[in-house]
């Protein structure tokens, strides 16, 4: 997958994310028409479908709500790249199948507006604007299950049709 | 090699003798917890699960506590189908609002959760219960629906850091000072994946109340949990509460810890975090001339019956400063009711104050107490991120309920001493 990057700095919590006010609704749709807004008001403008988001340390601290990985997803986020997770949003992500990577090196080398091309299998990171190639980690083995599962309800379905 | 009080519990719920820390385990949970914001969309995920039922009625809680009682049509309808939900399954623990309360505060004092449980919770506050010695975690809703369906949550076995707190708290210093002041000295992720274990001296007298606020502020850390070895004091608190079989785990004397961090606590003085991350923190005497323009005391860091009695201690006899609006939130109906018998309630409500249902409402700028832009609020709640608390160039300050209560009198930041 190849995506213009939006680049935010450390500690993005999801009250900027996805801020209460609209946590009245579960509707993917009406979530990503506010998706990131107390960080930066003109992201569900300018969001075009498979761009990414690059940022910092901590991305996605503070509340379990799932809006904010749904608000992502839904704005046709199509991976974010972050130096490190905070850990709920960590296993959001993977529970409901939005792409995730963490890879420092990728953090410090992509600009925002750069183009980046992204191979979730291998996680190869490629800075297409500046040509530089990354590595971001690998996920354990049962983490690599449930995404190929296509997330944590697909597993559980196979686990209860199983018993 | 000895393992940690995390890792034996952990050990305990997926069979196995011990657990090491980056293991991956799927653990069987004694409760799954859900509030009206994260439970609708879990609902929706159990469906497309096709379990016949849930795994045990008895082990689920659902609390309509964050946007209660509804304060619009859509909030309604999520709270209805928590409703719905509860009433198809027959979910034993199911509190409706004027039975409810703020669910991290209701669920210990309802006694769901004892020594050595493991809970999740769809809410990053579910780290509360490590304060009676229980591994507790916030997870998503989509964790919660599978946990319904399954009785199992899968866990990555965290590496732990020890904080041993030691010396004689001064006058005004609680939980929330010291939990304030730890996440000032390592950060909002400084314990990011990781367990955070309260031991010293300084915990050991700490009483109940004061360990609930520090667990439940372990996720401002980054923690995953944070845990502290029950001891008289939880025994006691538990003794009443207790419905089910519990297993107390203390961590062994070799246990290995990722990393150990001591605190002089004889030195802190009452704290209060600056906007815009609960790290900011920065001793009262150091804070300056801050106006407010709200006050907050509640939430499920500080809405117990002694943080009210804290408040009221500062408000009795005195009058909420002309400019501010002061809000008072007990953390449940008991505890509501409680203030009401112990004439707290009229103490809030003669000073100027409103005295208000249990709610989450203001915490997370949804309703009860929302600020306008550039509105300056005090609070005893968990996050000052921007836009929490309402409009995005608003601000939240953090702090404990007597320097709440103080600021509200004098319209500003302000230490009790000051008013004494």
């Amino acid at each position: 997958m190849t995506g213009r990057v939006h680049k935010y700095g450390d500690n993005v919590n999801t009250d900027e994310i996805i801020p209460a006010r609209y946590l009245n609704t579960t509707d993917p749709n009406e979530l990503a028409a506010h998706c990131m807004e107390d960080i930066d008001l003109e992201f569900p403008k300018k969001v075009r479908p498979g761009d990414i988001i690059v940022a910092e340390q901590n991305f996605g601290c503070g509340s379990s709500r799932e809006h904010a990985p749904i608000a992502i997803k839904a704005a046709g986020v199509s991976c974010v790249i972050a130096k490190t997770f905070a850990r709920i949003f960590y296993r959001n992500a993977i529970n409901i199948g939005l792409p995730i990577l963490e890879c420092p090196e990728a953090v410090d080398g992509i600009s925002n507006g750069d183009e980046v091309e992204v191979d979730l299998i291998s996680g190869k990171i490629r800075n297409i604007t500046s040509g530089q190639d990354f590595q971001a980690k690998p996920f354990p083995l049962f983490m690599q299950q449930l995404i190929a599962a296509g997330g944590l309800i697909n597993y559980a379905r196979e686990r209860i049709s199983s018993c | 090699m000895g393992q940690t009080i995390t890792q034996k519990i952990l050990a305990a719920h997926c069979g196995k003798k011990s657990v090491d820390p980056g293991e991956l385990i799927n653990a069987k949970v004694d409760l799954v917890l859900g509030n009206d914001i994260t439970a609708p969309i879990a609902i929706k995920e159990f469906e497309k699960i096709s379990a016949a039922d849930v795994f045990d009625r008895d082990k689920i809680a659902l609390v309509p506590d964050h946007s209660m009682p509804n304060k619009d049509i859509k909030s309604a309808e999520l709270a209805k189908a928590m409703k719905e939900f509860a009433r198809k399954h027959k979910i034993t623990n199911y509190f409706e609002v004027g039975r409810m309360g703020i669910e991290h505060t209701l669920v210990p004092d309802k006694g769901l959760v004892l020594p050595g449980d493991v809970v999740i919770g769809a809410d990053s506050h579910t780290c509360t219960y490590g304060a009676i010695g229980a591994f507790s975690t916030g997870v998503g809703s989509t964790d919660m629906a599978a946990a319904m369906a399954l009785g199992e949550v899968w866990l990555k076995v965290p590496e732990v850091i020890k904080f041993v707190y030691y010396g004689k708290l001064q006058p005004w210093v609680g939980g929330k000072d010291l939990i304030l002041y730890t996440i000032g000295k390592i950060g909002v992720d400084g314990a990011l994946y990781s367990s955070m274990e309260f031991t010293g001296e300084t915990i050991s007298q700490l009483p109940m109340h004061g360990r609930f606020t520090m667990c439940n502020m372990a996720i401002e850390a980054g923690g995953k949990n944070g845990i502290i070895e029950p001891d008289e004091t939880t025994l006691e608190y538990i003794k009443q509460r207790a419905r089910h079989v519990y297993n107390v785990y203390q961590s062994d004397p070799d246990a290995v810890y990722k990393d150990v961090i001591e605190i002089d606590c004889s030195k802190i003085e009452p704290q209060v975090s600056f906007p815009h991350l609960p790290e900011n923190t920065k001793p009262i005497s150091e804070v300056g001339d801050i106006q407010i323009d709200q006050a907050v005391v509640g939430s499920c860091t500080n809405g117990r019956i002694e943080d009210l009695r804290e408040a009221a201690s500062v408000l009795r006899g005195r009058k909420v400063h002309p400019d501010v609006r002061m809000i008072v939130i007990p953390g449940t109906q008991e505890i509501y009711l409680q203030a009401v018998q112990e004439g707290l309630a009229q103490i809030f409500v003669e000073a100027g104050a409103v005295f208000s249902t249990p709610t989450c409402g203001p915490c997370l700028g949804g309703h009860m107490g929302v600020l306008a832009a550039g509105e300056r609020a005090v609070a005893t709640t968990n996050r000052n991120f921007v836009g929490r608390m309402g409009h995005v160039t608003s601000e939240v300050y953090l702090a404990g309920p007597s320097v709440a209560a103080a600021s509200a009198v004098m319209g500003r930041i302000a230490s009790p001493e000051e008013i004494e």
